[in-house]
């Protein structure tokens, strides 16, 4: 089968999207340090229940709080109550350097969403055909991932699965944690509110954004070890520097 | 050939990161842009100032709640400047006029403004009147729901004179806080010098008597404990790049 190497926009997009990832995730678990609570629905904080919390710095749980007092005289009114733990909070640069990488990922992205769409390099190596979208093809290719992988050529053509998840990728968890990234801002909601009814509210939005991420990890994680497991030296240069060479074989 | 195409390469490299640099730095703006800060990380701060006012249309309202989406709303940040255990907010000018239950409480306005002067709470109230219930955004990365009452900020500008070369308001605060906020934020019509939250007067730890709330932000540009406005042509970074290094604008 015929290997095609990779285009140098498709290189450029993936040199500069690797980086800003790399700084988004840091930066993003920064961030969700100095709050590691998540809500569903419009807002949430400390003195609201939480879908659920993460033990990752020492804000989880810290229950530094003053006595709480209620805004209201009827019972189940909500509350307020003054902070009186000095939480780790790294915000300042932390913030920065997440909307800094957020810019290069957005810019990067929309330049290679249109190279793929007028190139048409969605729609010959990205998407899967029709007929090929059967839960029988899909579990073969699953159970070929368990044995011994021959090298594969870098560059497409690619596999079922393989193609699959870069669609999602790039056509669903991307635009979505863009989007929820978004969904947080005053300024940007204020403009354009139908994102807090897509999102079921900021810190729904919130939650998502973090799955997102989770999710995408999950993605750069098996990437990387099946970058690794189909001949890590040639698949790094393809994508890097260098053309792809016909791997000369021992036998 | 291989070495004539690799210097033109990275030629073209270089001249691509100089013009972005050049355009963040501002040359394609005549007057210089608000953050004066020389670093990296501000550029991108910058470049997302830019890009929401150039992309956004311009004061949009935000989304505005019912009565039953209040939630409960720590109180973060500084919360008694009458406490003088506190150095870092303490302020003795506060702490009598807290003792006074803020009677003696007055705002003063100067700079660019035809009318420089102070402005008791009645003088404020006299200005008109707005309620809205809105979400306010930390930078934590918690939200929380309220309602306030107060006078619109542009209210004030306008009764006390904004002069036509104004750029910049400038919010100071009893505990030695400030912020500073272009004239799309100051004249937005939701942001409010409040001074009743959830249909009571402001509690002290929520910025008593006065406190500012920029709706379009996120909740550090609010100035509690408010006691001067100041207008300028000239950007004044109020905050002063403090410790925590928040960027000024912070739209997202």
């Amino acid at each position: 089968m015929a290997q095609l190497q990779h285009r140098r926009w498709v290189k450029g997009a993936h040199f500069i999207i690797t980086l800003s990832f790399v700084a988004l995730l840091f930066s993003g678990y920064v961030i969700l340090m100095s709050h590691p609570r998540l809500y569903w629905g419009q807002a949430g904080n400390d003195l609201t229940p939480a879908l659920f919390e993460l033990p990752i710095s020492r804000n989880y749980h810290h229950n530094g709080w003053d006595k709480s007092m209620p805004f209201y005289h009827q019972a189940g009114s909500p509350v307020s109550a003054a902070r009186t733990y000095d939480i780790f909070n790294q915000n300042g640069w932390g913030r920065s350097t997440h909307f800094l990488a957020a810019w290069f990922l957005v810019i990067t992205g929309v330049v290679y969403l249109l190279a793929g769409a007028f190139t048409g390099h969605f729609w010959r190596n990205l998407l899967p055909r029709l007929k090929e979208m059967r839960p029988g093809l899909y579990w073969r290719d699953f159970k070929a991932h368990f044995r011994k992988q021959t090298p594969a050529g870098p560059g497409p053509k690619y596999g079922l699965l393989q193609k699959t998840s870069y669609v999602l990728v790039i056509f669903v968890v991307l635009p979505v944690i863009v989007l929820t990234g978004l969904t947080m801002s005053p300024a940007i909601t204020a403009a354009h509110p139908m994102l807090l009814d897509m999102f079921f509210g900021e810190a729904s939005a919130r939650t998502i954004h973090f799955f997102a991420s989770a999710l995408l990890l999950l993605f750069v994680i098996v990437h990387v070890v099946m970058v690794v497991r189909s001949g890590f030296k040639q698949n790094i240069t393809a994508i890097t520097i260098g053309k792809y060479h016909e791997r000369k074989t021992a036998d | 050939m291989k070495e004539k195409r690799l210097i033109n390469r990275r030629k073209a490299i270089a001249a691509g990161l100089t013009t972005i640099g050049g355009l963040l730095l501002s040359s394609c703006y005549k007057k210089p842009l608000p953050p004066t800060y020389g670093n990296i990380l501000r550029m991108g701060d910058v470049f997302t100032y830019l890009a929401q006012r150039t992309l956004l249309p311009r004061q949009r309202p935000v989304r505005q709640y019912q009565q039953s989406d209040i939630t409960s709303f720590p109180a973060t940040g500084n919360t008694n400047p009458a406490d003088p255990a506190i150095k870092a907010s303490y302020n003795k000018d506060y702490a009598q006029l807290k003792s006074n239950d803020f009677k003696d409480w007055s705002l003063i306005i100067e700079g660019l403004v035809a009318k420089p002067g102070k402005y008791t709470m009645d003088d404020l109230k006299k200005l008109g009147e707005r309620t809205q219930i809105t979400r306010h955004q930390c930078e934590e990365g918690w939200s929380a729901i309220a309602e306030w009452t107060g006078v619109p900020l542009a209210a004030l500008l306008q009764n006390a004179g904004i002069l036509h070369n104004a750029r910049f308001v400038s919010i100071y605060g009893y505990d030695n806080y400030a912020e500073s906020i272009d004239l799309l934020d100051a004249l937005h019509p939701q942001t409010i010098l409040a001074y009743n939250m959830n249909g009571s007067s402001l509690p002290l730890q929520h910025g008593a008597p006065v406190r500012l709330r920029v709706e379009t932000q996120i909740g550090y540009k609010s100035v509690k404990y408010v006691q001067r406005i100041a207008v300028t042509d000239k950007f004044i970074d109020a905050a002063g790049d403090g410790a925590a290094g928040w960027s000024w604008y912070t739209g997202i």
